[in-house]
């Protein structure tokens, strides 16, 4: 293991950004999102929560696909996909790691998703123990250990130093360019700081939420269930849940018609949406009670039942904060599961 | 806010009992004090879940528009501030006044969890509000803030405590004076130049990620379907592009509510990313002030608006467009 000062990791930064793009917390205009790091940015590895989860740097938000140029009867089909540049995300929780493996079963499932492999294949990953979590975490309850996450390294922090543990080859390769600003040691803070941890993450109110109910057997009685008619009925109908999740992945293809031809493009899209799988027919889901049950389904039913019981919520809680109307799958868990000592 | 809350809920179940009404709008109780959800309570039996604090800052007017088609009478609980977009969707025929109970409630100012946790609070386990303080309880221990550092933004610019509609009140305690700061922002972002200005809003509008919580949860709003919801508009935009977010979809918005806007606050209390998207409606809120006099949307429900309405002293579209306006 390895260490180094708190106050030298602009080096740390520097020295990565030298071969590799740096994707990391940053604030901008007063909230802390992904961003590549440049001199002068603001990082900020203490907050908790991103607004939106790291997967935009892997999953954008919009991304290009391909254009089609027109002249005459011809259509020349551009590719517009450009070589990827490896790059480092830096200080990835536990619980949005643990995300990703959720992103790569549906992605990198035959056939291959080409845009989001090559991402993938140009990342590596470093991630952050969490030391202070909150009242809306409940990664435990998935399995997820929040004081020692994997990926390519796994980095703690604390009042002094930020504390280096490489994994993986690609991890080795990473240590390997930034050694020369490392210090040995750093086991035994560690350790400590993991166990201080441990006591605040078992007491935590999410920690005892009751997925037990949550199976694919149980598929008909929860979607019949005649509670999702009070869960839902103050949802407004916007993207917020969707798009702060770091396991959502739906997304719409469109065409731009541009002056010579059409530039096709993928967007986020949002179950939530009054136009999400709008077919010719018109829409399978006609009510928000519908798109809102469509949600936390996938997320607790129909998704494990497809990936041998990994459920696509990692109880990072960003639902939980930013619903605009505090509806979340807390909520639903705690409905339809049945509380704890209840 | 106890007492407040108790008849509350004595007055919504001898409503319901007494079937003068046949549903209550009001908020449910979350899964800790500061995450009260909007409901509606059919029975009496439900309400025991109702509840009314400091994070009730949710406005309920806009749900009445759905909720109203329903057979029977609503009754609502409206805060001074609801009640201006009460009023305005009543003027716009979006919810039928003869179909709505109206009791007033009090409010002291309501609290933003975000802004006390941004006071290094974290792993919050309580609130407890007393007057103008605030004790948090967490599992790192407890913090004395003061109310008005971690009051939602809306409540920092009350526009006052009177409702503006209402049948019944339930007001047990004196009320705050109202702000009459609400300009005061907007001074600021008029006393920059152009490119201060265009700076500002690109950084704050770079963060938007196009969830439409802010159009969604606006009570002016109101449209069945929104034409960039629709596929077939031809101007449909889901994808987030910033040159969409930074130079035209809010401040569309913003124009397609200028005049009906009440500065209700609900767009800037829902951004996940905090954008002040309410400085924008007030931008035209005060321009309008200027142009055609004061103006307070919402303040009725009947009369004409200053955009919908033509008199022979009104400017000339050049003078607006010069700014000249009084």
């Amino acid at each position: 293991m390895f260490k180094i000062r708190k106050e030298n990791l602009n080096d740390l930064y520097a020295k990565i950004s030298e071969s590799m793009g740096l994707y990391i917390p940053i604030k901008k205009a007063g909230e802390v999102n992904y961003h590549v790091w440049g001199e002068g940015k603001e990082v900020s590895l203490e907050t908790l929560k991103t607004v939106r989860s790291p997967k935009d740097a892997f999953f954008p938000q919009t991304e290009n696909m391909m254009k089609f140029k027109t002249e005459g009867k011809n259509i020349d089909i551009i590719d517009v996909r450009d070589e990827k540049r490896p790059f480092v995300l830096f200080g990835v929780k536990a619980c949005d790691y643990k995300a990703i493996e959720v992103l790569d079963k549906v992605f990198l499932m035959d056939p291959v998703d080409t845009y989001y492999k090559a991402r993938r294949d140009a990342i590596t990953i470093v991630t952050l123990a969490c030391s202070k979590p909150e009242e809306s975490c409940f990664c435990s309850v998935f399995g997820i250990d929040a004081t020692a996450p994997c990926g390519d390294v796994t980095a703690w922090l604390d009042e002094n130093y930020l504390y280096w543990q490489a994994n993986t080859q690609k991890g080795e390769e990473l240590t390997g360019k930034v050694s020369a600003l490392f210090e040995k040691g750093g086991e035994e803070e560690v350790k400590s700081q993991q166990e201080q941890t441990k006591t605040i993450l078992a007491k935590l109110p999410f920690a005892t939420l009751d997925l037990s109910r949550f199976k694919p057997e149980n598929l008909n009685e929860l979607f019949n269930a005649p509670e999702w008619e009070s869960l839902s009925e103050a949802c407004l109908g916007c993207g917020t849940c969707t798009f702060v999740c770091p396991t959502c992945q739906c997304f719409d293809i469109r065409d731009f018609k541009t002056r010579d031809g059409v530039l096709r493009y993928r967007c986020w899209d949002s179950c939530m949406y009054s136009d999400f799988t709008l077919m010719a027919h018109g829409n399978s889901r006609t009510t928000q009670m519908q798109r809102y049950r469509q949600r936390f389904m996938h997320k607790l039913v129909y998704y494990p039942s497809q990936n041998d019981g990994l459920y696509s919520c990692v109880g990072c809680g960003r639902c939980v904060n930013k619903c605009p109307q505090r509806l979340n799958i807390v909520k639903v868990i705690n409905t339809l599961g049945g509380k704890k000592n209840d | 806010m106890r007492d407040v809350e108790q008849k509350m809920i004595e007055r919504a179940a001898a409503l319901l009992q007494n079937g003068e009404v046949a549903r209550v709008v009001g908020w449910k109780k979350g899964e800790f004090y500061f995450d009260p959800a909007p409901a509606v309570f059919e029975t009496v039996d439900e309400l025991k879940d109702f509840v009314y604090n400091g994070f009730c800052g949710a406005n309920l007017s806009k749900y009445l528009i759905k909720v109203s088609k329903n057979e029977g009478k609503t009754a609502i609980f409206m805060k001074p501030c609801d009640s201006y977009s009460f009023n305005q969707l009543v003027k716009e025929h979006r919810v039928d006044r003869e179909k709505i109970y109206v009791i007033a409630v009090e409010c002291q100012g309501k609290l933003d969890i975000e802004k006390i946790k941004a006071n290094g609070v974290t792993a919050v386990t309580n609130v407890e509000e007393n007057g103008d303080k605030v004790t948090v309880s967490s599992l790192y221990g407890e913090t004395v803030l003061d109310k008005a550092d971690v009051m939602l933004g809306k409540c920092l610019t009350c526009k006052g405590k009177t409702h503006q509609a209402k049948d019944e009140d339930i007001i047990l305690h004196e009320m705050p004076a109202p702000a009459n700061n609400r300009f005061d922002e907007v001074a600021k972002l008029e006393a920059m130049t152009e490119d201060e200005r265009f700076a500002f809003w690109k950084e704050q509008l770079q963060k938007c990620i196009r969830c439409n919580a802010c159009r969604n949860v606006c009570p002016a709003c109101s449209c069945l379907k929104c034409v960039f919801d629709n596929p077939s508009s031809g101007v449909a935009a889901k994808a987030n592009d910033d040159r969409f977010e930074e130079q035209l979809f809010h401040v569309i918005r913003a124009f397609h509510v200028s005049g009906r806007c009440t500065d209700c606050g609900e767009c800037s209390r829902v951004c996940p990313q905090n954008i002040p998207l309410h400085l924008l409606n007030r931008k035209f809120i005060k321009d309008i002030d200027g142009f055609y006099g004061e103006y307070q949307a919402g303040e009725t429900a009947e009369g004409k608006t200053p955009l919908t309405s033509y008199k022979e002293e009104d400017l000339e579209v050049s003078d607006v467009f010069k700014g000249e306006g009084k």
